[in-house]
């Protein structure tokens, strides 16, 4: 795993396991790696992978079974917010620099469906 | 719990000039604490004064509750920066030697250590290269299982594979959160993902401390660029 050293590691931990739960490579209830496995493995402070492990405990994102380990949530309806969430976020920064390009609405509509045309083609 | 590290208004005079002028730690058990500031910064008086090595001038060192001297040492691996080792000892007498002064030295775990930095019991000291020494006193260090471990630049002047192979092997067999340690370095990229707090310092004072993610969040830069930016 890559980090952006100048944004916090935790965030990036938290950002890496939601967009592989989202494009389902980890599927609801897949066991993840224990805080001391992924730190040998990623190089990263185990106190900083237990911050983003208890972070998305806190989303729902995943759940700790005592004495069993982290499993990522069977609730299938998180996995379809998650999807949501991501695409959102990422729908915003790319309206948002187009916007900084001076597009109007409807430019930014058929630039869209010009794109996806040609695309599909 | 006990914090691993006390350290309050801590003063340190050479003939002509002050080393550390007014130092203030407080660092919890099982910390990995990096030590970051540019050569002559006072990195190197700090932990000589951990060690009881050197006397403070003024103010008061606790480490886990200890004044420093030789029960602090009898717990404390240290790492110098200078070459300590027996040049006419072999690696295995060397290791016998470290032994003699740490009940807690763990034999099996020197195995490992040595097999995965390919050094080999039989080769004498005076022959390895920097690298090789850098990566053997790491060992030596970790294989005493202590309950602070006190790095001096163990990153510089070596070559970049026995480099990765110092970070590999403190990631494998340093025990987070049972052992504590500082990482004194001046080269910061390739350690900053592993520190859970760090201490700026800076012609003998604390310039900027604190939990590197949360530094990150509020400079939105590296700890690397950080430092470059404070000692501009």
């Amino acid at each position: 795993m890559k980090f952006d050293e100048t944004r916090p590691i935790y965030i990036q931990i938290m950002e890496n396991l939601k967009s592989k739960i989202a494009r389902g490579e980890l599927k609801p209830g897949d066991k993840l790696p224990s805080v001391r496995e992924l730190s040998g493995k990623i190089g990263v402070n185990p106190n900083t992978i237990a911050r983003a492990y208890s972070e998305l405990e806190r989303e729902g994102v995943i759940m700790t079974r005592r004495g069993q380990g982290t499993y990522v949530t069977d609730d299938p309806r998180k996995v379809t917010e998650i999807r949501e969430e991501m695409a959102a976020s990422a729908l915003s920064t790319f309206l948002e620099s187009l916007r900084a390009l001076g597009l109007s609405r409807d430019e930014i509509l058929s630039l869209i469906a010009k794109n996806l045309e040609e695309d599909e083609r | 719990m006990k914090a691993a590290l006390e350290i309050k208004g801590l003063h340190k005079r050479f003939p002509g000039v002050w080393a550390l002028r007014g130092i203030d730690i407080t660092l919890d058990a099982g910390r990995v604490m990096g030590l970051v500031g540019p050569n002559g910064s006072g990195k190197t008086t700090l932990l000589s004064i951990l060690m009881g090595h050197k006397k403070p001038t003024k103010g008061e060192v606790r480490i886990f509750g200890m004044k420093p001297g030789k029960r602090v040492r009898e717990i404390t691996s240290y790492v110098p920066e200078i070459d300590h080792l027996y040049g006419w000892m072999t690696v295995k007498e060397m290791a016998d030697f470290t032994a003699g002064f740490y009940r807690s030295w763990n034999p099996s775990k020197f195995r490992e250590l040595l097999e995965f930095m390919d050094l080999n019991p039989s080769f004498k000291i005076g022959n390895l290269s920097r690298g090789m020494r850098a990566r053997l006193k790491l060992s030596l260090a970790l294989a005493a299982d202590p309950k602070l471990l006190l790095l001096d630049e163990p990153l510089s002047g070596i070559d970049p594979l026995s480099r990765d192979k110092i970070l590999e092997a403190f990631i494998k067999w340093f025990q987070f959160g049972e052992q504590t340690v500082i990482f004194s370095t001046h080269i910061v990229r390739e350690a900053e993902k592993l520190f859970d707090y760090v201490v700026f310092l800076g012609d003998g004072e604390i310039i900027l401390q604190g939990e590197p993610d949360e530094l990150r969040n509020r400079y939105g830069r590296s700890i690397e660029d950080i430092m470059k930016e404070v000692y501009r």
